[in-house]
């Protein structure tokens, strides 16, 4: 049996092989991968609360909002910047979209300085995985856990737009494949949406 | 003969043409909901009102950089249904350890003893 017997008298889409919802490959592929990511901090955040809630004296180590303001600006920015880079890409400006890619992994690398130096301060103020000065001693590897997997998904990000960027620059990749990576990105960012609230804002001294 | 389907040939839905205001007017807004945060953490509510309130602006975040930023409102509506309710229901099944949670917190029911029954 022939294809064209296959296809006919079929709705286009069926049948015919298009790509499922008219999305490409790349894009459903990373769509999943989010989906997917979503379900994995879910999960952490769901564990995060079940001890919290368990806990009869969860920690509130965090007495100043500085760090973590600037943080979730940065992280806000990047996004808005990742966007008008692809924008620029479907729009044909190479170098705009290369920019405004390169100015979005500088916004990657500076938010995990900043987490790191907040990692760096709490260490030195004796919290570790499965103990800290202040109480719950579960509360350093939900900490750790939850931030540091952020955090490995701001590095992860940061290389994908480098190296990304800078093969759509040599146009080996074109503006679906940044427009791909952008949507990791601003997952990144949504993510943190949620940590940031739920891990810092809950927690804080009085 | 029909010609194989080629997915590059394929116009996608979303475009990134809308016009630059549109996509200032989501960070601003997103920046707004995110002090809003902030300041809900430095109000005097109780634990669990904070936590309610903050969930909700998260939420609210969450759904305009789906939309806007990550372009699902201009995909198409089964493709964005696909999304949301396929992750939502992965979310909400997420909470059915809850009720064992609020057993460690009060110890009810199972380690409270029985009226009228002495403990051995």
């Amino acid at each position: 049996m022939s294809q064209a017997d296959v296809t006919m008298g079929h709705p286009p889409g069926m049948i015919t092989g298009l790509p499922p919802f008219s999305v490409s490959a790349k894009k459903m592929a990373i769509w999943l991968f989010i989906i997917a990511d979503a379900a994995t901090f879910a999960a952490c955040l769901v564990a995060y609360g079940f001890l919290r809630n368990g806990a009869a004296h969860w920690p509130k180590p965090f007495h100043s909002i500085v760090n973590v303001s600037m943080m979730t600006f940065i992280l806000l920015t990047s996004s808005l910047t990742m966007l008008l880079g692809v924008r620029a890409a479907k729009a044909g400006d190479k170098s705009g979209a290369f920019r405004w890619t390169m100015i979005t992994a500088a916004g990657g690398i500076l938010f995990a300085l900043l987490h790191i130096r907040e990692w760096l301060d709490l260490i030195s103020k004796g919290m570790k995985m499965f103990s800290n000065p202040w109480g719950d001693p579960l509360f350093g590897a939900s900490f750790f856990s939850i931030t540091g997997l952020h955090l490995l998904h701001v590095t992860g990000g940061v290389i994908a737009l480098l190296i990304v960027g800078l093969r759509y620059m040599r146009g080996r990749y074109n503006a679906d494949d940044l427009e791909v990576t952008g949507l990791y990105w601003h997952f990144v960012d949504l993510v943190w949406m949620f940590v940031v609230p739920f891990v810092y804002l809950l927690n804080l001294g009085q | 003969m029909v010609d194989a389907p080629d997915v590059q040939k394929h116009e996608p839905l979303a475009r990134y043409t809308d016009p630059l205001g549109r996509y200032l007017i989501i960070y601003l807004c997103l920046l707004v909901l995110a002090a809003l945060q902030f300041v809900i953490a430095f109000s005097h509510l109780d634990t669990s009102a904070k936590f309610e309130r903050m969930l909700l602006i998260a939420i609210a975040e969450a759904g305009l950089a789906l939309a806007f930023f990550m372009h699902l409102w201009a995909e198409k509506r089964g493709f964005m249904l696909f999304v949301v309710l396929f992750t939502g229901f992965v979310l909400i099944a997420m909470q059915y350890g809850w009720t064992d949670s609020y057993r460690m917190e009060v110890g009810a029911p199972y380690t409270q003893p029985k009226v009228g029954v002495v403990p051995q």
